[in-house]
């Protein structure tokens, strides 16, 4: 079976490919193809999974050779598949919650005329995303990447007859451009300096690398990880990724692609432990990220976009986690599942919502949903108190275990990485409560359209509804997972024994802090979140229109002005510097050539004079020119 | 099979078609089909020239040919294939057909009274367009200094028509501006062709590039002799500062010219510098290399700026090719192994990738009736089926992985970054203004409201998306695209040979 | 006789020739210029071959004779037609190779 894991790439790739070839003759049963495929690629997934788990722990790093892709003398590439527990530990995560986002969407998307060729973009996004975490190169793993970035590009601006949905989609295939630069410079850094980019032979020579070359590969697969992941300073995209619709935002931009990065930061082990300044400037990125993200969350109104700043400060822990060695991959890897789990459940609630309010993402104009929405609201409520970390929910489990990790070490960073993390989930519980109570509590901020009130109401009128069963089972399912996965990866040895063959095994010293003190400071930081956010939000009345609000609030409304940065320091000066060089390019370097050529034009106007027509004149200039001629050849003695 | 001259045959049947179809008025009627027959058969004899073909001796010359031509002067007809020869003979020759079917219409048709004249104009443009395959073939074949020269120069010929006969409304002065410049090029290269010839040695054979290869000794002389070479074939690849001919040309000429024109006759100056400058001007070309990376790398950052700030979708086409052509003489000078093999791998997904963007541009524009970017949006809406094939070769162009750009670039890439970390990372700022440069366009062109009227056009059946014919003649660049991006394999086996034979080791 | 003073006579003689040529508007005075300095030539060439010892002069002289021939021929047939169209022979007359 292993040998046939190919085909769990393949399977949505050829339905992707299908689709989009056959059009609108498949536009009737697209959809269900598209959601067969997934499911399919989940059970071949499975099966392979059920014979890894057969193998004694030291075999289950098992390469599948394909075939040879780039035989370019010096550097051969091959196409092959690593199968080991981290890899499908993804595939398990991809193929399930993205068989579920699938079903899912098929309520989401009814209405929308190009159905099919959003199924045809998700199952390609799941071919790509598998590419990526199954890859045996750098190389490979690269055209995953890349991959997931078009499926990305393609989902963000689905809709792109809305021009600000195309600059959005455009933004993120950009933004993602720069971090993929890092990662092709790294790959040539590897080149140059091991002769290869496959991950067992960069493995097997990492040990050998001079520390400098280490560090620099090390920071350049950051950037890497940096854009794919929206980490701090690659992060302005994600939150108009939210353009796209919900069902993407919840697999491509919470579940699985957002964590590429973590995934690459877990499989270059080699070369960061190779390069401690790499792993400190990896573990600083995720504690910024994670604080600048939950920040962000608490400022915004529209649901998803605070959903998207929880994302980012999510994937901060696991950045995080990942930058403080061995010690926390397995953690970092744990998070990465159940934050997919109870992110994606989250990403679709908040879909279920927006589809019963006419496609209204703002906070402000919902309230009191808990009564017109009640399956939405009991998954909802399960997912926020997994992600805000109330035992026994999942995020408890894997949560607790990197603020724990963040507290081990010595000098200042144990200090700054534990205070971050903990501060972070103090930020997680309010945002994540305002968010619920916001949206299910308190008073109704609508009127319904039956209702006889007068026009001068300043409520928007709205008809909510419950979502059909085809969307409220996915989301119980993630639910139930939100609520057990905690529990169920950590018996016995549990993910962290899964991962052992991977990650190696490492012995877990001693945090700085008593593991109770930081237990009891983790629970009482977030309680105190969620009563701050019961009262302002869940007791006081929240009005229509956004408050003026803090300086702060005002900057974490503006993404704490990333936009402007990249504007004023890359785009304003790019355009300057295009227009410059456009001028240029006609006005200089073109103009030297018409130059010439208008000089050429204008001595023939002057020399033309000399052809006045008279035949004697041209005779005494022929005698002229054979006299001087003469005269030349006379003196010079050629 | 393989004792047949199968390389003259490619040289002679579309030369020969191409005088028939000129000569023979009342084959005008017929020229179109005809023309596409023949490039197909023709096309089909390249593939059986390549079945002939030992890929096992990619880095020799194979199926060669020598004949007296003139032995007074030395030249002689000696043409044969290496694996790069083979490569770009066969993209020439599968681009023809493709460029006849797409231009299918380049002469509009007329009224009853002007069919005559109209006919007449087509059997020119197929005939143009054959001869140019012809050409094509012998150029990518020569084996002789000489004959390389001449062909190259001729190839201009017909080109100039092309340009100048069927275009935009300024295609006289375009034709002009390529025309000159082209010969510019040349007649400093035709210097240096005599200078090489009294170098070496003589004899009715003494412009063979294997009798001249590495005879200069003097080094000073050798430099002077690569400058000539290098500068006719600068112009040609184009390279940056020698490049304004290319969007002024590409602006006016039809979009089947302007592929076979980038496609395929720019890349004669990156193969000039593959076949001449290098195997002749060893110890020159070591000595030129870092200038030259140099000049490639301002030409893939200055192409991909420019190209940002076109208005002309003929125009911005032709400045990525300017960065793309930086890639592939940095590849080619770097002084790498893997870095040279994706240098001649990147000509041949550049063929391909340009090919869909011209074609496609074109046919955008025959319904828009107009090549500014402004002029539309929200065509994905209008021509959904134009606007994913453009999407594809646009990412084929900007080296997406899994498509035939990649390959190239990546090669180019990484294989630089072992002999030059400075000047690799450079170039791969080009990869972050690829996408840049890309998607702005697809953004401006396809993405968005249509304006009332397109959409009117479009719900009236006024307007339509890719017929057949234009459908069909893209399908194969497509499916090129995708193969050669997941299994480039069998062509990498045709170039690394010879990229090892060629390499500068001595650029570090 | 030396060689010299039949160079320097062929001299003179091209001199007549070719100052005729400028001087002189009617073309058929022009055109026995140009016949002078032609034959100016022959003299040189013909004085050369006797000096050599060789007919490689000779025959050029020869050669000449027939071309200038030839051209008399043509150029009268010109001269003849301009007269008919425009009843003149003048030669600064028909400057229409101005333009």
């Amino acid at each position: 079976m292993i040998d046939l894991a190919w085909l769990v790439v393949a399977i949505p790739l050829a339905s992707s490919a299908l689709l989009l070839l056959l059009g609108r003759r498949s536009d009737a049963w697209g959809h269900l193809l598209a959601t067969l495929a997934a499911v399919a690629s989940f059970v071949v997934g499975l099966l392979v999974v059920l014979e890894v788990l057969g193998q004694s722990p030291e075999e289950r790093i098992n390469d599948v050779h394909l075939f040879s892709w780039i035989p370019a003398g010096e550097l051969s590439i091959d196409a092959g598949l690593r199968v080991d527990p981290l890899s499908l530990t993804f595939v398990m995560l991809i193929t399930f919650v993205g068989s579920l986002i699938h079903v899912y969407s098929i309520g989401y998307m009814t209405h929308d005329p190009a159905r099919r060729r959003f199924f045809a973009y998700l199952n390609l996004f799941v071919a790509a995303m598998l590419v990526l975490v199954l890859a045996d190169s750098y190389a490979l793993l690269f055209v995953g990447w890349e991959g997931v970035g078009l499926a990305s590009y393609l989902l963000i601006g689905f809709w792109n007859h809305n021009t600000d949905y195309a600059v959005a989609a455009k933004k993120a295939f950009v933004m993602n451009r720069v971090g993929d630069m890092g990662l092709i410079v790294a790959m040539g850094l590897m080149f140059a300096s091991l002769g290869t980019v496959s991950f067992s032979g960069v493995d097997a020579a990492a040990s050998g690398l001079s520390t400098p070359m280490a560090t620099a590969i090390g920071l350049l697969l950051l950037l890497g990880a940096c854009g794919k992941s929206a980490q701090f300073p690659l992060q302005a995209w994600l939150g108009d990724a939210m353009a796209g619709p919900t069902p993407v935002s919840a697999l491509i931009h919470a579940a699985t692609m957002v964590t590429a990065g973590v995934y690459l930061i877990v499989r270059a082990d080699s070369i960061f432990s190779a390069a401690p300044t790499a792993q400190l400037v990896t573990a600083c990125v995720g504690a910024f990220t994670l604080l600048l993200g939950a920040a962000i969350a608490c400022g915004k109104d529209d649901i998803k976009k605070s959903l998207a700043g929880s994302t980012m400060s999510q994937i901060g822990y696991m950045v995080l986690a990942a930058g403080l060695g061995p010690i926390g991959y397995a953690y970092a890897i744990f998070h990465l599942v159940t934050h997919g789990f109870f992110k994606a459940g989250l990403f679709l609630g908040a879909g279920s919502v927006m589809h019963a309010n006419g496609d209204s993402t703002d906070m402000r104009t919902y309230g009191g949903l808990r009564k017109v929405m009640l399956v939405t609201w009991a998954t909802f409520a399960v997912c926020w108190l997994a992600i805000i970390g109330v035992p026994p929910f999942a995020g408890f489990y894997s949560k607790d275990k990197i603020i724990e990790t963040a507290f081990v070490g010595e000098g200042w960073q144990p200090w700054v990485f534990g205070g971050a993390a903990l501060v972070g989930a103090a930020v997680t519980a309010f945002y994540m409560s305002r968010m619920f109570f916001m949206t299910f509590h308190g008073k109704a901020r609508w009127v319904d359209e039956a209702s006889k009130l007068g026009a001068d109401d300043p409520r928007p009128r709205r008809h909510p509804h419950e979502s059909p069963l085809v969307m409220t089972l996915p989301v119980v399912v993630l639910a139930i997972g939100a609520v057990s996965l905690g529990f169920l990866l950590s018996l016995g040895d549990g993910i962290t024994g899964w991962l052992e063959p991977v990650t190696g095994h490492v012995d877990h010293p001693e945090p700085v802090l008593p593991v109770p003190v930081i237990l009891t400071a983790t629970l009482v930081l977030v309680a105190a979140g969620v009563a701050l956010a019961w009262r302002q939000y869940g007791m006081n009345t929240v009005p229509l229109t956004a408050p003026a609000g803090s300086p702060l609030t005002r900057a974490a409304r503006r993404d704490f002005f990333a936009d402007d940065v990249n504007e004023a320091l890359a785009m304003r000066p790019g355009q300057h510097l295009t227009r410059t060089l456009v001028y240029a390019d006609t006005a200089v370097v073109d103009g030297a050539v018409t130059g010439a050529a208008a000089g050429t034009v204008a001595s023939g106007r002057v020399l033309r004079k000399l052809q006045n027509g008279y035949v004697r004149s041209y005779a005494a200039m022929i005698l002229a020119g054979v006299v001087i001629a003469g005269a030349v050849l006379h003196l010079v003695r050629l | 099979m393989s004792s047949l001259p199968w390389i003259t045959i490619l040289i002679a049947v579309p030369l020969v078609a191409a005088l028939v179809l000129w000569l023979v008025p009342g084959l005008h009627r017929f020229a179109r089909p005809v023309g596409l027959a023949v490039s197909l058969v023709t096309l089909g004899g390249a593939v059986a020239m390549a079945t002939g073909f030992d890929p096992s001796r990619a880095g020799e010359q194979q199926l060669t040919q020598t004949v007296g031509w003139i032995p007074s002067i030395g030249a002689s007809y000696a043409v044969g294939l290496n694996g790069l020869g083979l490569v770009m003979v066969l993209l020439a020759l599968a681009l023809v057909p493709i460029v006849l079917a797409a231009d299918w219409h380049a002469v509009p048709d007329a009224s009853e009274a002007d069919r005559r004249a109209t006919d007449r104009r087509r059997a020119t443009f197929v005939a143009l367009v054959l001869a140019l395959a012809s050409l094509m073939v012998a150029v990518f074949a020569a084996r002789d200094v000489f004959l390389f020269y001449v062909v190259f120069e001729v190839m201009l010929i017909p080109v100039y028509f092309l340009v100048g006969m069927f275009g935009g409304a300024n295609r006289r002065s375009a034709a002009v501006k390529f025309l000159v410049y082209s010969l510019a090029g040349g007649l400093i290269m035709l210097v240096g062709v005599v200078m090489l010839y009294l170098q070496g040695p003589g004899g009715p054979q003494g412009f063979l590039i294997d009798n001249l290869a590495g005879v200069v000794s003097d080094p000073t002389t050798e430099r002077w002799l690569f400058v000539a070479f290098f500068v006719a074939f600068a112009v040609k690849a184009p390279m940056w500062p020698v490049h304004t001919w290319l969007p002024d040309t590409t602006a006016q000429a039809t979009p089947g010219t302007s592929t076979l024109l980038v496609g395929v006759l720019d890349k004669v100056g990156t193969f000039g510098m593959l076949a001449l400058c290098l195997p002749l001007f060893p110890g020159a070309a070591r000595w030129a290399a870092p200038a030259i990376v140099v000049l490639a790398l301002i030409s893939i950052v200055y192409g991909a700026l420019v190209a940002i700030g076109q208005q002309d979708m003929m125009r911005f086409i032709a400045f990525t090719s300017i960065s793309h052509f930086g890639f592939i003489v940095l590849g080619i000078f770097v002084g790498s192994e893997v870095a040279m093999t994706g240098a001649m791998f990147y000509m041949l997904a550049h063929g391909l990738s340009i090919a869909g963007l011209f074609l496609l541009a074109g046919y955008l524009a025959e319904r828009g009736g107009s090549r500014r970017i402004d002029a539309y949006g929200g065509w994905q809406r209008v021509t959904p089926v134009l606007a994913g094939l453009f999407l594809v070769s646009g990412m084929a162009s900007v080296a997406l992985p899994g498509l035939s750009g990649f390959i190239g670039e990546y090669l180019v890439l990484v294989g630089s970054f072992a002999s030059s970390i400075p000047a690799a990372a450079v170039a791969t700022l080009g990869v972050v203004l690829a996408a840049l440069y890309f998607l702005l366009v697809y953004q401006r062109v396809f993405t968005g409201q249509p304006r009332a009227e397109i959409a009117q056009a479009r719900a009236d059946g006024a307007l339509r998306d890719l017929g057949a014919r234009e459908r069909w003649s893209l399908v194969p660049v497509v499916v090129a695209m995708v193969v050669l991006g997941v299994l480039p394999g069998p062509v990498l086996d045709l170039l690394t040979p010879l990229a090892q034979v060629l390499a500068l080791g001595g650029a570090q | 006789m030396s060689l010299m003073h039949y160079l320097v006579l062929s001299g003179i003689l091209f001199t007549i020739g070719a100052v005729t040529v400028l001087v002189r508007r009617n073309a058929i005075l022009a055109f026995m210029g140009v016949e002078l300095m032609l034959n100016s030539c022959n003299l040189a060439l013909v004085a050369f071959s006797r000096v050599h010892g060789t007919l490689t002069g000779q025959v050029m002289a020869f050669y000449v004779m027939v071309v200038a021939a030839a051209e008399v021929v043509v150029g009268l047939a010109i001269i003849v037609s301009i007269y008919r169209a425009r009843r003149t022979v003048s030669v600064d007359e028909p400057s229409l190779l101005r333009n």
